[in-house]
């Protein structure tokens, strides 16, 4: 790599000027190349630096918010990436890499960083129940296990300070003051009221609003005693104007890592599950997110719910993603072959036509399709069949036809674009051969056109399989995996395929289990690996045909 | 000369990197500046629709306290999810907008902070405290109580209809093929056939001081037979008053088109019906039988978020703002729902239409808002468009019942 090619716009000119007919020396070298990069232009050099000088500010913008987050890692990679961004672009020998970085970052931020997110997901009991750290649910616990004493006042309340100690002034129902703090329990204070509610007492500086508001965290944990004995419960205020008397009724013990009902007596420990169980395995959610093995993976491929329907659904998955990438070559060949004869006339219009269905998003067609074929309304029924009433999204082998067709359209247009690409790329001398040895077209087109199709198109056919297979928005959008199959005992339907299945198994009513979704994701993801690696083993016997 | 000219660049460049980077700093410290006076600032995610209709109660909260609501705008379906993902992360707002029915899920997932109504809790219509309550704990502001009820074209139909079969043939002497409508859909919709269900005696869940109980499933009582056959009879092969192929755009569309004169929907599609030049009545459900039709109840309402840094601001803003007459008037008609305020939603009334919610709103029941519920709706839509497309009703209903206890027990 020489210092020219560095930079396509210098490659005509003569490096050697500045230092004249000796053999260069590594300073002189470097003199050269510097004087080449300044003859490029001011222009693209101003571009290069305006851009890195965005990418360094905001790299620097993220680092200054992540370590006032605290997010010393994240925070040092930010940096590191960028350090290595710059010497790349700065030095004058990474060619490769000034074509590879931007590749790479976006490439690990959007793809390797989300497979190891899932990886790691799949290994915890992250779901409804197990969504935060053990300390928020702790204070999740205690803050929902207030009770305010029943037939308690609220008590019209003021913030007040004493050195720096938060007290809370209270009215009470007789129009008494009181005072207290979270050491000291309520007591009798002469005070200053404005109408009922005392505002000021002697010896105590008022907080104004926007004083209270600077300490809401204090003012939130702030807790007074009613009075010496605790079971009389403790005077908060959430709002900084009301105060209401709350008992709690459960204790946490942080030491022995144990929460008490108070009413019950049980007592509920943290045995390792990501929640606080009692003796009779009774739960107390919220619990927390822990990491807990393969225990995922094993309810992935063991629960009995799933025994029955999920034959039915594999088999189905294999079948829809097959029959979707057959139907949409063929289609697409026929019609790639069709618009290709010259003899054919309007060509350039009806490959616009055809381009149609891929420009429109998926969803959207799919959302239209299933209005078409709505038994009683859709267009299909009404307009095409003269109102009769075929059930195209309710019956359980229709709608998986239904299903087939819907894909084969939203899918033909990119099989059509593919194979006319690699049609053109054929030489016209191989089929002009082969009719002068006397070949039939039929034979050609099997013979010798449609192996050196495969050849190029091979590898995007199996890529369509993975896709379909995992064809999450058809499938979601047409029919939602629907009519349901009112026997099985989840909610799966005729239509649906390995991944809408396990969205419902893993998102059901209000339980979101992330971990086991992301479980059976892996799953899925090894089945599909393994078919295609398998398939690009066997594709490899197509190459040898060149 | 050249040289020159490249190491002058480079003194450039170097400039530049160095005054953006500045230039970030000082962004950043602006940035932090703001955020330490940020204990000023409420953010609230907000239903993207009623971001208008809070704008002028946030803005007068803000004239008043000197805090700054920050109302951001998020699309209904995503808000539920994104809470419960984002609190922990310490990135979620400090109050959302949400729905009673997400109760049970933000507190299993332990997101949501309780609320002291206090004694303002007096002021709010009881099905709305009711449903802001969650095994005994209130955690939901109320702002808006939404039921369905059946809207009436008065042009074809000049009277209310008295009972079911009076609406049938009220509309058929109209001429009207179909003159009732209600969204179903291939998986049923079972929200809006319950008030039906309900007229038979048969509610999901049984409730105790604490709310609904999910071991006393209902749902099989000698009603929830009776009411499966019925709808049988007004299925495919019955009257064919029921229809799962009359999704919520066909029967809409059906309503705008005169082609049908009764619709049973929610306050939501009221709009999209006056502007079509409807002369649209409110009635409540009219009942099967000789009990009312009780629909459910939606409350929508307000959410403190667990691990807000600003709880006392957000209280306030609540409880003491919010929830006050005079806001919830003007919520009202910003947004034309029914206050959860008893006062406000009394003079709101004024308005027929709001009026004729409320009336059919007077027997309606809090959506269960307890996780055993999401049991019940997975299971009870298919069983109820199974039994509208001809299965035997009874045998349907005992296995949806047996389904559902399963799945609660499991």
């Amino acid at each position: 790599m020489s210092t020219t090619i560095d930079d396509p716009a210098t490659a005509g000119e003569p490096n050697t000027g500045a230092t004249g007919g000796t053999p260069p020396t590594r300073r002189q070298r470097q003199a050269a190349g510097i004087a080449d990069a300044a003859s490029v232009g001011v222009k693209v050099l101003l571009v290069k630096l305006l851009g890195l000088g965005i990418v360094d500010a905001l790299a620097i913008f993220g680092i200054i918010i992540l370590v006032g987050a605290e997010q010393w890692l994240v925070a040092a990679i930010v940096a590191i990436v960028a350090i290595a961004v710059n010497w790349i672009y700065f030095s004058r020998r990474k060619l490769p890499a000034k074509y590879l970085t931007p590749g790479v970052i976006f490439l690990v931020i959007f793809q390797v960083f989300v497979l190891v997110y899932t990886g790691y997901i799949a290994f915890t009991n992250y779901g409804t129940g197990h969504n935060g750290s053990k300390e928020q649910a702790v204070s999740s616990l205690m803050a929902s296990s207030l009770e305010r004493v029943e037939d308690s006042p609220s008590y019209p309340v003021t913030v007040v300070d004493r050195g720096g100690e938060l007290g809370l002034l209270v009215t009470d129902p007789e129009g008494d003051a009181l005072v207290g703090t979270a050491e000291q329990p309520l007591e009798p204070v002469s005070a200053e009221f404005d109408g009922d509610k005392a505002v000021a007492a002697d010896g105590w500086t008022t907080l104004d609003f926007a004083q209270v508001l600077a300490r809401t965290d204090e003012i939130t944990e702030l807790a007074v005693p009613y009075s010496s004995d605790p079971n009389d419960g403790a005077i908060r205020t959430p709002d900084a104007s009301s105060a209401y008397l709350y008992v709690s009724t459960l204790e946490y013990d942080e030491t022995a890592g144990t929460m008490t009902d108070l009413e019950t007596g049980t007592v509920y420990s943290d045995i390792g599950t990501g929640a606080f169980t009692a003796e009779d395995g009774t739960e107390l959610l919220p619990g927390w997110q822990i990491v807990i093995g393969f225990d995922n993976f094993v309810r992935a491929v063991t629960d009995e719910r799933l025994a029955g329907p999920l034959v039915y659904v594999t088999l189905w998955t294999f079948a829809f993603a097959l029959i979707s990438v057959a139907s949409t070559f063929f289609l697409g060949l026929f019609l790639a072959i069709v618009f290709n004869d010259a003899r054919m006339r309007g060509r350039k219009f009806y490959r616009v036509l055809i381009i149609l269905p891929y420009a429109i998003p998926s969803f959207l067609s799919a959302l239209v399709w299933a209005g078409m074929m709505n038994e009683s309304f859709g267009f299909i029924n009404q307009v095409l069949f003269g109102g009769a009433s075929i059930p195209w999204l309710t019956d359980p082998w229709l709608a998986k036809v239904s299903v087939l067709v819907v894909n084969l359209w939203l899918g033909f247009p990119y099989m059509f674009l593919v194979c006319m690409g690699a049609l053109q790329s054929i030489p016209e001398e191989l089929q002009e051969a082969a009719t002068v040895d006397g070949a039939k077209p039929w034979a050609i087109f099997r013979l010798i056109k449609l192996p050196l199709l495969l050849v190029s198109v091979a590898p995007l056919l199996i890529a369509s399989f993975a896709f379909n297979f995992n064809n999450f928005n058809v499938i979601y959008m047409l029919t939602d995996g629907g009519p349901r199959d009112s026997n099985a005992p989840i909610p799966v339907g005729f239509t649906d395929i390995l991944i809408s299945m396990v969205y419902k198994v893993a998102f059901t009513g209000q339980t979101r289990d992330y971990g086991l979704a992301s479980a059976y994701s892996i799953l899925i993801f090894l089945i599909v690996a393994v078919i295609s690696i398998i398939a690009f083993r066997r594709t490899k016997s197509l190459e040898e045909l060149n | 000369m050249r040289v020159n000219t490249k190491s002058l660049l480079a003194a450039g460049a170097v400039a530049v990197v160095a005054t953006l980077g500045l230039a970030s700093c000082a962004g950043a410290d602006s940035g932090s500046e703001s955020e330490a006076s940020a204990s000023g600032t409420l953010t609230v995610w907000v239903d993207a629709e009623r971001v208008d209709a809070l704008k002028g109660a946030a803005e007068s909260y803000t004239e008043k306290t000197g805090v700054k609501v920050d109302l951001v705008g998020k699309d209904n379906a995503d808000i539920k999810d994104d809470f419960i993902q984002q609190v922990p992360t310490g990135k979620g707002p400090d109050i959302t907008m949400g729905a009673h029915d997400w109760l049970g899920e933000l507190s299993t997932n332990g997101v949501v902070a309780p609320l002291e109504l206090g004694d303002s809790a007096a002021d709010y219509l009881p099905v709305a405290i009711d449903a802001s309550t969650y095994d005994g704990t209130v955690y939901m502001l109320p702002y808006a109580v939404e039921n369905i009820a059946v809207l009436r074209n008065a042009d074809l139909i000049p009277e209310a209809a008295t009972s079911f079969d009076d609406m049938i043939a009220k509309g058929k002497a109209a001429g009207l093929a179909q003159p009732f409508v209600v969204e179903q859909g291939a998986e049923g919709n079972p929200y809006h056939l319950y008030p039906f269900q309900t007229a038979f005696g048969a509610p999901v869940f049984g409730s105790d001081e604490n709310g609904y109980n999910a071991d006393d499933l209902q749902l099989g009582s000698a009603g929830g037979e009776a009411f499966a056959t019925w709808l049988g009879s007004q299925g495919k092969n019955g009257t064919g008053v029921f229809n799962t192929d009359i999704d919520g755009d066909i029967a809409k569309q059906a309503f705008l088109d005169g082609t049908a004169a009764f619709w049973l929907t929610g306050p939501w599609n009221v709009g999209a019906a006056v502007d079509a030049g409807i002369n649209v009545a409110v009635d409540p459900t009219p009942s099967p039988t000789a009990d009312p039709a009780q629909p459910f109840a939606g409350v929508k309402g307000f959410f403190i978020s667990a691990e807000s840094k600003n709880k006392v601001a957000a209280n306030d803003f609540l409880v003491n703002y919010l929830g006050s007459e005079d806001t919830q008037l003007e919520l009202f008609k910003a947004g034309n729902i029914l206050p959860a305020n008893a006062a406000a939603a009394e003079t709101a009334s004024s308005d027929p239409i709001l009026a004729g919610f409320a009336a059919a709103g007077a027997d309606a029941v809090p959506m269960p808002a307890i996780p055993a519920m999401g049991q019940v709706w997975q299971y009870w839509g298919i069983a109820e468009a199974d039994i509208i497309n001809g299965a035997d009703p009874v045998t349907t209903w005992q296995k949806l019942t047996a389904d559902v206890q399963a799945a609660i027990a499991g």
